[in-house]
């Protein structure tokens, strides 16, 4: 087995540990942060794979920005595990066979026969010089520009959506205006009062 | 010399590479070690006092003092604390701080991995280092702790936007992700370097750097004044001197960074004058510490000078103020980049 192989099948068995742990720890925290590690496995996946972009904008993007924010939240958040974990019994069944569909139609679409070196020649190794990142920015503003502009304007709209929904006025809060306190001048504030000096009695 | 370079050639691959990460991380553990001492000097002065002058010649060896005393103190585990992530926290804190120094070019070729998305690393790197204080705050249970890791993870969120959009001015101009590439880009002279056509953006940087690295102005997750120590309340010993080291090895990260990717670098300041030749002796790695001293005073002159932040005016700086210039001069270094303005772009 070369060493690439046994990096790949090192990250690939901490990837699936890590992914069963979220779903099997107690404390949301702790699932968070397998979670991180899951991505951070993933990256070293996508790295031997010779996607260097992809694999460092999943961890600036999802372990640097998104899982903070979701840490943020669970740590906030006082979950009551005793509520959640109501009814796991009642609802065995039906998740069951929910997961054993869902398993037999990933099977189906990306079952062992569908791929393989007979389906797929194994992609020649890159040359020293070549730019994953350019020439993935290149395809994308190019070939793929009407793609990237729409899915641009769909998260935009999500995110208006998002602030607007949630935006509300309160008329109690106390708000600064910090334009107008960095326009004020000192004769708006201070008065100098002339006042002739008390006389000795 | 010959010997020993053959001795190492002969080493296996490995073997190399730790030896190059030995002389990397040995001079700048000393460097950590005496940017303290600096500090508490430097500030010393600026207020009027003498700092540390009492353990070797003019207290030079405080800071050895300092590391022995905390290696042999207790490392106390507040009950109810979550133990495991309550130890790793300190390490997921100092890791990112040193990995980005894998990336980074001292001169000319010298540096450990040359890749080409190196910026992107380092701004993946630099936004990991988060995750220390967060697990720190969450698994001390204590509330305090807990008020300063909120706080950080809110405002280096924020900070990291603006600073990322700061190195996509960059990328604009040098047209290229690789460190090594971005500081050749700048070659030609003090007028060639990057702070003049990104000036606002170089100005951001920084400032988001000291956010980042929770240093004075922006120290709110520390903020003794309100929340004692925050996120490492409870940190005691040899876990404590280990968010201390992160700490002061992120702020010769930024510093580094600023020098490398704003004012060039390795390169000398007097490229294309008459007194170039003047100065071809030096070389190039003493220009880069010396660039990155200067951003290293910088940030104990912040401690020194400025009052801490209301927490909504960080908040308002980092959204309402830096992320809208960046988005701006994005487009301006764009333009200028496509009417070839200036010496920057060819």
């Amino acid at each position: 087995m070369s060493f690439e192989k046994f990096l790949f099948y090192l990250f690939a068995a901490i990837l699936v540990g890590s992914a069963l742990m979220v779903i099997t720890r107690r404390n949301p925290v702790h699932s968070a942060l397998f979670l991180v590690l899951a991505f951070f496995n993933m990256a070293a996946i996508w790295l031997l794979a010779e996607a260097e972009f992809l694999a460092i904008v999943l961890v600036l993007v999802y372990v640097g920005a998104v899982m903070v924010l979701f840490l943020f939240v669970i740590m906030m958040l006082d979950i009551d595990l005793a509520t959640v974990r109501a009814g796991f019994i009642k609802h065995l069944p039906v998740g069951i066979v929910v997961a054993v569909l869902m398993l037999v139609e990933m099977v189906l679409v990306l079952g062992p026969k569908h791929f393989g070196l007979t389906k797929y020649a194994a992609p020649e190794a890159a040359p020293a010089d070549y730019n994953n990142t350019a020439e993935l920015g290149l395809s994308l503003f190019t070939q793929h520009l009407y793609a990237l502009e729409i899915a641009a304007v769909i998260l935009l709209v999500a995110m208006i959506a998002a602030i607007s929904l949630t935006l509300r006025k309160r008329p109690d809060s106390k708000r600064q205006n910090v334009t107008r306190q960095h326009m004020v001048k000192k004769k708006d504030r201070l008065k100098i009062i002339k006042m002739p000096a008390e006389e000795k009695g | 010399m010959d010997f020993l370079i053959g001795l190492y050639d002969s080493l296996p691959v490995a073997i190399q590479i730790i030896l190059k990460i030995v002389v990397i991380m040995g001079p700048l553990m000393v460097l950590v070690a005496y940017y303290t001492y600096a500090e508490r000097k430097v500030i010393g002065y600026m207020q009027v006092r003498i700092g540390p002058n009492r353990v070797g010649p003019k207290g030079w060896g405080q800071p050895i003092a300092d590391a022995v005393k905390l290696m042999f103190k207790e490392i106390v585990l507040p009950t109810h604390a979550d133990k495991t992530l309550f130890l790793i926290a300190p390490l997921l804190s100092i890791g990112p701080a040193l990995a980005a120094w894998a990336v980074f070019p001292f001169d000319t070729g010298l540096v450990l991995a040359d890749i080409n998305a190196g910026l992107l690393y380092l701004l993946a790197m630099t936004s990991i280092g988060v995750y220390g204080v967060i697990i720190a705050g969450w698994a001390s249970n204590s509330k305090y702790a807990f008020l300063g890791a909120i706080r950080c993870a809110a405002q280096i969120v924020s900070y990291e936007i603006a600073m990322g959009f700061a190195l996509v001015g960059v990328l604009v101009v040098a047209g290229s992700l690789n460190l090594g590439q971005i500081v050749e880009g700048q070659s030609g002279g003090f007028w060639n370097w990057y702070w003049l056509p990104l000036l606002p953006l170089f100005v951001i940087y920084f400032i988001s750097g000291v956010a980042e690295t929770n240093r004075a102005p922006f120290d709110v997750a520390e903020g003794e004044s309100e929340i004692v120590a925050g996120f490492h309340v409870d940190y005691s010993g040899m876990a404590f001197a280990v968010f201390f080291l992160a700490e002061y090895a992120n702020m010769i990260l930024i510093s580094a960074l600023t020098a490398l990717m704003f004012l060039g670098g390795w390169l000398s300041p007097f490229q294309g004058t008459f007194m170039e030749s003047w100065f071809a002796w030096v070389p190039g790695i003493i220009w880069l510490v010396a660039k990155t001293f200067v951003f290293m005073f910088l940030f104990l002159w912040f401690r020194a000078t400025f009052p801490r932040y209301r927490y909504d005016q960080i908040m308002r700086l980092g959204w309402k103020i830096f992320i809208p210039i960046t988005i701006v001069w994005i487009v301006v270094a764009g333009a200028m980049q496509v009417y070839d303005i200036g010496p920057w772009y060819q």
